[in-house]
């Protein structure tokens, strides 16, 4: 029995509903608890936090995760930080600013409720942190500090140098490792869930390949938690890992569970542009440098073409010759507008020929005003005299390179220039998904039993996810709202008994699995499994669904995906030497994981094309304002779509899921 | 005690007991290096040549704390060995093998530091041979040459400076000597320094000293015992 | 920009399972790559050659570990010309670009070694002992909620930044396949230095060494002998001071508390 409510507690106001939820909602019991068997899967920053937190409470936790340790999910990666509504900096935040900066950054088109449930427990999510041994950035007094973010004006971001990601997923791994130490939680690495396994309606495990042996294993658990990231990489070129993938949600999708959004995708706006057709990822550079850098094209067609000829450097064009263009378009946010605005006024300039580098994508990201401007305050504080325009650029130079050394090291390892000499040279490319499986309240999606969380699931962000969120979430999901939520379901299970593997819906699922797998194996076609991929992210997907959309294009982009997935069915070539997969083999694993790309891409453009609407990370070229500015649509797309499978041949079906706001007045997001 | 044993077998221990044998063969090599240079002191008026050391000789193979003193110095010498070998072996073990690609060169005192059991074996069996020539003579050989008319206690003094003179004379002794102090010198310079981070003593303001402390420490050392043979091959 | 294209010849191990006898180095000689490529894509460009000629390379394509490709998840690992992550400091495989190699250059491709990371497939080992390190106490016991306010302990600047230094270990086992020895000491010190510098991490400071260097000892890792080989191939540069630390940590908790 497929559910679809949002479950949404009433209360007096928004600010009490979760407290109130809290009290009110049934518990299970410390005996009961020894005998309920929950599986994680994924155990990146909502994963670990969850199956940590589970295994803290007494559940006996199952976790698991496709790479050889919890430490490489790719919550890993992000750099700039996360956000909490403490109010340290005493600059006016406040629990409600953080829901309302968010509400309004996701373009209202995220629930509500979740939302502010969100910035409740962000406060939460850093003390705990801190208490875990996260080294954050302090003042010299002792106390944390903070940086600001993309479409914000307050100061709530808090930082680990520019590994933020890397220090909080190392606390959760170490919360779980604990608790893999005592035994409440049974780790197996190196396993990828395929499929996911429904009894009487209620989610009752998985099925997982172990990936060192190749063989097909069964879980059983009284409930099954996704936290298995975002679908990213169906545009084949994102800053997401290689291995970050969709199967997990898709077969859950397949199973029932509803997908939400999935055309919601964040293009994050500074990203080390494309160096040429061998490239496997992008990389990007934290947000956090447009706090001083200063975003910029040539003003004149004539520099463009010398920029990218090479015979001018960028730092030979004079000021008056430069268009800083986020600061001539948008006085107010400046370089800090959200990422869908800074992505797409790149977008515009290189669409328009002021693009640079040599593929005329890319616009720059200059330092050397903040160079200038640290500079001078460090030698006033050093009570120089007249110092040297040298000594100016050495001592602010000093500055940048505490604040952000190891992102201006990275790029340089990768582009081989030097950034506190030349600016940055930076374009848009795929960072977040916002869109996921669709899940109520409690986190549950529409199949009983099933949760999901992090950046799996599609609540939090609406259409545009904020800098720093996406570590937030995922955390107040794992530790502080799935816990508590999962035990409104569980507390109705006591009486069940420990999940049999040895049934019938087990072997179905598992004997899907190996049809799928035996498949794949016996085409023995001609072209790489990487191919494929490369073709559907970089030449469908990006063109036609990418940061910019429109009716027509979303329905070639279909035809291609269609006629490309048939082909993958008949020419793809997997290695092998074992023909039922049971091996150590790295080629299947990705075979598996872009066949359900495929058919996310599918349903990416349907639902792109039933928005019609523009709103935050979804742009459509029919709807837009005469500047070009996104033109959302309240009156009739203000829902979350839902999709349900409905076999690869036929239209999904749509469930739309009506938002309501009762305490944010809706308003066109301006950041002029 | 459990907890002695146990830490003495852990992987620390084990290196502590490294480090603290190496450091008291480190102190000892200062005091035997101080001894040997008496036999550059003059001797005093109507005394034979090398008077003061075969004095020092006989005073030291005569006092039951010395004796006591070389039993643990030997002791240090074999347990600092054979534990260094143990834990090589077990090194290798662990590591399963070599990469075939060759890396950079690394500095010499990373050359010493991944060639320790070979310096340490080519020191012992220096050890051997040198406590031959000199150690055994003292204690064993009953027809070693003594100083003329000089009574001790009531003993005749055995001229230890006699048999180190003629040692020295012959070339292949002296090679055999400098090289072996050149391999002192970079067992010393990786295991000075090396004993100190071993006991946790080395950090960011002490570092720098211990290793320049170390790096005089190998140079002045074998340096001083390399007059002797030197010296005497080219002066007496 | 330049786009150079060489020639490389690449001498990779290839290693069928953990006992396939016929392990050894296999020469792929005069790939055609791009200076801009990282290593990880000039082996991607390899494995699609491979692929594209299956008749020719039965052994079929190369595995080898990698994910995030932004030097970050420590998935990636490779011993290049006889060093882990190859000849560039502080860089980890997946940012070593070609541009660092020359034309018709050999470069040696190979596994970690290390008796406690057992061999999977070619360049894939298995370094799960690290997890089991962390396991035995690289953590600090608290329970999610009732923890203090963030701000309630303050942390001086830089001991906070000297926890930030040794926190920044990324796992990749880089200085056990640098050292002779196969130590672990160079991770298992980080973790005993990030968590013991900080206040919240000093309460379970002397237990949590004793466990972790237990656990260590007994996944069959080697010595230190203090080389320093894991410092300079250390691909988050993490100093040997913290093994200094280590030490001391653990010989003053042995000696001086009474439990």
């Amino acid at each position: 029995m497929k559910k679809f409510q949002s479950n949404v507690p009433e209360s007096e106001t928004l600010e009490d509903k979760w407290t109130e939820y809290r009290s009110r909602m049934p518990l299970v019991a410390p005996n009961n608890k020894r005998n309920i068997e929950v599986i994680v899967v994924g155990t990146g920053l909502a994963g670990a936090s969850a199956a940590a937190t589970l295994g803290e409470l007494g559940y006996q936790v199952k976790a698991f995760c496709f790479h050889d340790s919890p430490r490489r999910a790719h919550s890993i990666a992000a750099q700039g930080g996360i956000n909490a509504a403490k109010n340290y900096q005493n600059d006016g935040d406040s629990v409600y600013r953080l829901f309302y900066d968010t509400v309004k950054g996701g373009d209202y088109r995220s629930r509500e409720a979740n939302v502010h449930r969100l910035a409740e427990v962000s406060r939460n999510i850093i003390d705990q942190c801190v208490a875990q041994g996260v080294p954050f950035a302090r003042e010299y007094g002792g106390n944390l500090a903070n940086r600001s973010f993309g479409g914000v004006q307050v100061s709530r971001t808090f930082y680990a140098r520019g590994q933020t990601g890397q220090q909080l997923l190392i606390g959760a791994y170490s919360a779980l490792s604990r608790q893999i130490s005592l035994g409440n939680v049974v780790m197996y690495n190196r396993h990828e869930m395929l499929d996911l396994v429904v009894v009487e309606g209620k989610a009752r495990g998985i099925i997982a390949r172990n990936l060192l042996t190749g063989q097909l294993e069964r879980y059983g658990a009284h409930a099954v938690v996704l936290a298995t990231g975002g679908y990213g990489n169906v545009f084949y070129l994102s800053t997401n890992a290689m291995g970050s993938n969709v199967t997990a949600g898709w077969v859950s999708h397949k199973r029932g569970a509803y997908f939400a959004n999935p055309c919601y995708c964040q293009i994050h706006p500074t990203c080390i542009p494309v160096s040429g057709d061998y490239q496997s990822k992008l990389t990007l550079m934290s947000e956090s440098l447009r706090n001083d850098g200063r975003v910029w094209v040539p003003k004149h067609k004539k520099d463009v073409e010398a920029l990218r000829a090479g015979k001018m450097k960028p730092t030979e064009l004079s000021e008056e010759d430069r268009d800083y263009y986020l600061e001539r378009i948008y006085p107010a946010f400046g370089n800090l507008v959200p990422r869908d605005v800074a992505s797409r006024a790149a977008k515009y300039r290189c669409d328009d020929g002021y693009g640079v580098g040599s593929t005329g994508l890319a616009v720059y990201l200059d330092f050397a005003a903040a160079i200038l401007r640290y500079g001078k305050s460090a030698a006033t504080s050093q009570n120089l005299v007249n110092p040297s325009d040298e000594k100016i650029k050495e001592l602010g130079r000093a500055v940048v390179e505490k604040k952000y050394g190891n992102l201006f090291e990275m790029y340089e390892k990768i582009t081989g220039e030097d950034p506190y000499k030349t600016p940055m040279r930076i374009f848009p490319a795929v960072h977040y998904t916002m869109g996921g499986i669709w899940v109520d309240y409690n986190l549950e999606t529409s199949i009983p039993g099933l949760f999901a969380t992090g950046e799996s699931n599609f609540s939090d962000h609406g259409a545009n996810r904020l800098g720093a969120s996406a570590l937030m979430q995922g955390l107040a999901d794992g530790y502080f709202v799935l816990p508590y939520t999962i035990g409104v379901f569980l507390s109705k299970e006591i009486r069940t008994p420990k999940i049999s593997t040895d049934t019938p819906e087990f072997e179905e699922a598992q004997n899907n699995v190996q049809t799928k797998i035996n498949k794949l194996l016996s085409i023995n076609g001609t072209r790489s499994v990487e191919s494929y991929h490369r073709e559907l992210g970089v030449d469908i997907m990006w063109q036609y669904c990418g940061m910019a959309r429109n009716a027509e294009g979303l329905k070639i982009g279909r035809e291609k995906v269609r006629a490309l997935r048939e082909d993958f069915w008949k020419n793809v070539y997997v290695p092998h030497s074992d023909k039922d997969g049971h091996e150590f083999n790295p080629e299947l694993e990705k075979a598996l994981r872009v066949a359900d790309f495929f058919e996310l891409a599918e349903l990416m453009m349907v639902d792109a094309n039933d928005r019609k609407e523009s709103c935050g990370g979804h742009f459509r070229d029919e709807y837009a304002t005469a500047e070009g500015e996104a033109e959302r649509n309240d009156k009739d797309y203000a829902y979350v779509s839902a999709w349900e499978y409905n076999g690869l041949d036929d239209d999904p079906i749509l469930h739309k899921e009506k938002l309501e706001f009762k305490d944010i007045e809706l308003k066109t997001r301006s950041y002029k | 005690m459990k907890w002695i044993i146990e830490f003495l077998l852990s992987s620390l221990g084990k290196k502590l007991i490294m480090s603290l044998t190496g450091l008291f063969l480190c102190l000892f090599l200062v005091v035997h290096m101080l001894g040997n240079l008496q036999l550059f002191l003059p001797s005093p008026e109507g005394m034979p040549e090398g008077y003061v050391f075969n004095m020092y000789a006989y005073h030291m193979t005569h006092s039951s704390l010395i004796k006591i003193i070389s039993y643990g110095n030997y002791f240090f010498i074999l347990l600092h060995a054979l534990q260094g070998i143990l834990i090589t072996v077990y090194n290798r073990k662990a590591k399963g093998g070599k990469y075939q690609g060759k890396g950079v060169s690394d500095t010499a005192a990373k050359m010493a530091s991944r060639n320790m059991i070979f310096l340490g074996v080519l020191l012992l069996a220096f050890i051997g041979l040198h406590m031959y020539q000199f150690w055994a003579q003292m204690h064993f050989n009953s027809e070693m040459p003594v100083m003329a008319g000089i009574i001790e206690d009531g003993e005749e003094v055995k001229d230890l400076f006699a048999i180190v003179s003629v040692a020295f004379k012959q070339p292949w002794v002296v090679i055999v000597y400098l090289i072996s102090l050149l391999a002192l010198a970079l067992h010393l310079v990786h295991g000075f320094w090396s004993a100190f981070q071993t006991m946790g003593l080395s950090n960011n303001k002490y570092g720098p000293i211990i290793r320049f402390v170390a790096m005089a420490y190998a140079i002045l050392i074998p340096l001083g015992f390399a007059t002797m043979p030197i010296v005497f091959f080219l002066f007496y | 920009m330049a786009h150079e294209n060489i020639k490389v010849n690449l001498y990779v191990w290839r290693q069928n399972g953990p006992n396939d006898p016929n392990a050894g180095i296999k020469v792929y000689s005069d790939l055609e790559i791009n200076t801009h490529m990282s290593f990880l894509e000039m082996l991607d460009v390899l494995n699609t050659h491979i692929i594209e000629n299956k008749d020719k390379y039965p052994e079929g394509p190369v595995a080898f570990e990698h994910d995030c490709r932004e030097g970050i998840c420590g998935a990636c690992s490779l011993v290049i010309n006889g060093r882990p992550h190859g000849p560039m400091q502080g860089t980890t495989t997946c940012q070593l670009h070609m541009r660092h190699f020359n034309n018709g250059d050999n470069i040696y491709i190979e596994p970690f070694k290390a008796k406690a990371f057992p061999m999977i497939k070619d360049l894939v080992v298995d370094r799960s002992s690290f997890d089991k390190i962390i396991q035995a106490g690289g953590y600090i016991s608290v329970n999610t909620g009732g923890t203090p306010d963030g701000n309630a302990v303050p942390v001086p600047q830089d001991v906070s930044s000297e926890a930030m230094d040794a926190a920044a270990c990324i796992g990749c086992g880089a200085c056990v396949a640098a050292c002779p020895n196969a130590s672990a000491m160079l991770f298992t010190s980080a973790k005993v230095s990030h968590l013991g510098l900080l206040p919240q991490g000093k309460t379970e400071a002397a237990i949590r060494v004793k466990r972790m260097v237990s656990q260590m000892d007994n996944e069959g890792f080697g010595l230190c002998s203090n080389v320093g080989a894991c410092e300079a191939d250390c691909p988050k540069e993490i100093s040997i001071n913290n093994i200094a630390r280590m030490n001391r940590a653990y010989i003053s908790s042995t000696f001086t508390n009474d439990h």
